[in-house]
């Protein structure tokens, strides 16, 4: 290791990333989710820290299987349970344990103060009621408005999101409508009462790329007009770097590098982050092989020991294959400290300084 | 939606015309109805000879057919060999089997649905065994050993209930074997709904309604049921046809003068009319009732369109 080598405990770290000025709106501390399957137990989030602030978004970038998806879905209070659970850690919103809160509290959270945005519109949507059913729903059941009222609401959401004719369209059933459109539609259901934290779950994945350029800038319009706080799942390093303010990137249920998000693009201080950013194509590198992580994700039941990426990491040594890496606060090369920077590998300095 | 429906409709009359020639003749084959008609006794030849002429059992089956579907055509199906217009049979057979299939299909929504619910619910839990293995006990037992095992405890035993359906079959004499008629199909409703819940609970709209914060019934009632219950409402179609067409088993044990009791005697009796006249009707019926679920398929999903 370097001479500068100051180990910084993962509190020290997260307090850089986090909770510096007023508090945030949704603060993840230590949160651990596990599946208990036939075959074992799953540990699918193992301590993760993450903090949101209203207007702020924070994109979780991970693979299938990273436990990006599972962690915000405990935030929600929509784990399939069982068999999944959450086994430790707290959720605080708004300045309140969502863990310790009865099941009947949370409900009226979901969908008034914090709303979720799912992957596959056309799956996410029930295909047997109209759109305007199902977004007038949201005002039917919690704020228990009339029909024709309700039905008024959701046209004026669907023309919010940009959805043409939507007097005429709100009678209809979600397989009339283009990928696009269906998944307007479900950012105008997550919108549609003015919730203070959104969480998008891959919202692009199931669309083309001109459309998905399209949905995430009408994200991102809609987040800063009401300054909600935004959660960005994603494992696409291209959808992230225009809309998000900072990033966590998550491999093997655990936060393995944060950092703003022009930071990470440009110096990526974790060998599995700039494992992901070398395996983006470039222009510039026409006619080379591409870069691939080897290896494969971990499996769940069988986590290796030590830092979970040792058996894929070109830089392994023999600490990784014993010590889990703490979230080392990142520097400067000569010691000053960059504002919201982590990194849970032992060798981060050699990682992005050398 | 019009066009498919007149589509459905000339389709009927192919299937109308083979199933009538089919029973037709298979009647027919059974043997000579002059000689049933005399019972265990050999009829005097001349008498014989004479119904035979009367009753037009000479001509080759062929033209027996042509006339029999000649009258069809106006009203009329026939007469017994009793004498009686087998309309007439029909006007007193059905009103009682309707009664019957009315109990029992409400026997079949009621619990069926609300058991698989249950059970689809809490899969792998006690309630779930319990209806899995209560209604596999049902699906292997006959209905007639279940008709007088329930007949004798409950008519005769605890006297809860009548033991035989009098003259007028009135409602509430219709429970007990209402309730026999439809268990068999109220086990298989009830494991059909099970399965298609229990597969639909892990939808994602399921996990979308959550995440929109309704309530855990209307979760169930507005998003999970309404998609489960589509597989669920065609059996339960097909099998309103077929409740439609009389009870032979359970009409006998409680001895309800429906359409299954008369059927019964006619195919004992051989009585070509009478037969031929119920399964004609019964034809219908059941076309009628196919087609109705498959229209109310389309109203139940949207995403299914006639054209």
């Amino acid at each position: 290791m370097g001479i500068h080598a100051t180990e910084v405990t993962a509190d020290a770290g997260r307090g850089r990333t986090a909770d510096s000025e007023d508090a945030p709106l949704l603060q993840v501390k230590n949160l651990q989710v596990e599946f208990r399957t036939r075959d074992g137990v799953a540990k699918a989030v193992n301590g993760v820290n993450y903090s949101v602030r209203a207007g702020e978004t924070l994109a979780i970038l991970g693979e299938s299987g990273s436990g990006k998806s599972v962690s915000s879905q405990a935030v929600m209070g929509i784990l399939d349970s069982p068999p999944g659970f959450v086994t430790g850690g707290e959720i605080v919103f708004k300045g309140e344990d969502l863990l310790k809160l009865s099941s009947e509290k949370r409900r009226k959270i979901r969908g008034t103060q914090m709303a979720m945005i799912f992957q596959d519109a056309l799956s996410s949507l029930n295909p047997v009621h109209t759109v305007g059913t199902q977004l007038g729903e949201m005002f039917r059941v919690h704020r228990g408005t009339s029909k024709s009222e309700a039905k008024k609401k959701a046209v004026e959401l669907m023309e919010r999101v940009g959805i043409p004719a939507a007097k005429e369209r709100v009678n209809q059933y979600p397989h009339q409508f283009s990928g696009g459109m269906r998944q307007r539609i479900m950012i105008a259901m997550a919108l549609a009462l003015e919730p203070d934290l959104i969480i998008a779950d891959e919202p692009t994945t199931a669309l083309d790329v001109t459309v998905q350029a399209q949905v995430m800038e009408l994200l991102a319009d809609l987040q800063a007009e009401y300054n909600m706080g935004l959660i960005l799942i994603t494992h696409d390093l291209g959808v992230v770097a225009d809309v998000a303010d900072k990033i966590a990137v998550m491999y093997a249920g655990r936060i393995v590098e944060t950092a703003p998000v022009h930071e990470l693009y440009k110096r990526p201080a974790h060998p599995y982050t700039r494992g992901l950013l070398d395996s983006i194509p470039r222009l510039d590198q026409k006619g080379q092989e591409l870069y691939a992580i080897k290896g494969l994700p971990p499996n769940l039941l069988r986590i290796p020991s030590g830092c979970a990426f040792n058996p894929r990491c070109p830089m392994a040594q023999e600490i990784c294959r014993t010590e889990i890496p703490p979230l080392h606060a990142v520097t400067e090369a000569d010691g000053a400290p960059i504002q919201g920077r982590g990194s849970a590998c032992h060798f981060w300095k050699e990682t992005i300084h050398g | 939606m019009g066009r498919y429906v007149i589509r459905r409709l000339l389709q009927m009359i192919p299937v109308f015309i083979g199933t009538t020639f089919i029973i037709f003749a298979m009647v027919h084959a059974l043997g000579d109805p002059v000689a049933a008609l005399f019972g265990d006794k050999a009829p005097d030849p001349a008498v014989a000879a004479q119904l035979r002429q009367q009753l037009g059992l000479n001509d080759p089956l062929i033209v027996q057919y042509g006339n029999y579907m000649k009258g069809i055509f106006t009203g009329d199906l026939g007469t017994t060999f009793s004498g009686q217009p087998v309309t007439e049979l029909l006007k007193t057979a059905y009103p009682t089997t309707l009664k019957l299939t009315v109990v029992a299909f409400t026997f079949e929504v009621i619990i069926g649905i609300g058991l698989g619910v249950i059970s689809g619910m809490r899969r792998g839990r006690l309630a779930d065994t319990g209806v899995m293995v209560m209604t596999l006990i049902v699906i292997s037992i006959p209905t007639f050993v279940i008709g007088y095992v329930l007949q004798y405890l409950f008519g005769v035993k605890w006297g809860l209930a009548d033991a035989t359906v009098p003259e007028g079959a009135p409602i509430q004499s219709l429970l007990l074997p209402g309730f026999v008629l439809a268990s068999v199909s109220l086990a298989y409703v009830a494991r059909l709904t099970r399965t298609t819940i229990a597969e639909n609970s892990k939808a994602d709209y399921v996990r979308t309604a959550v995440a929109k914060g309704l309530p855990r019934r209307r979760v169930i009632t507005h998003h999970l049921l309404r998609n489960s219950l589509i597989p669920v409402i065609t059996f339960l179609g097909t099998d309103l046809g077929a409740l439609m067409g009389g009870a032979l088993v359970t009409e006998r044990i409680f001895n309800i003068h429906g359409v299954g009791y008369y059927l019964y005697q006619g195919i004992l009796r051989q009585n070509t009319p009478t037969v031929v006249g119920f399964v004609t009707v019964l034809v219908i019926v059941f076309l009628l009732a196919n087609l109705l679920v498959d229209l109310l398929y389309a109203v139940l999903d949207p995403r299914i369109r006639y054209a």
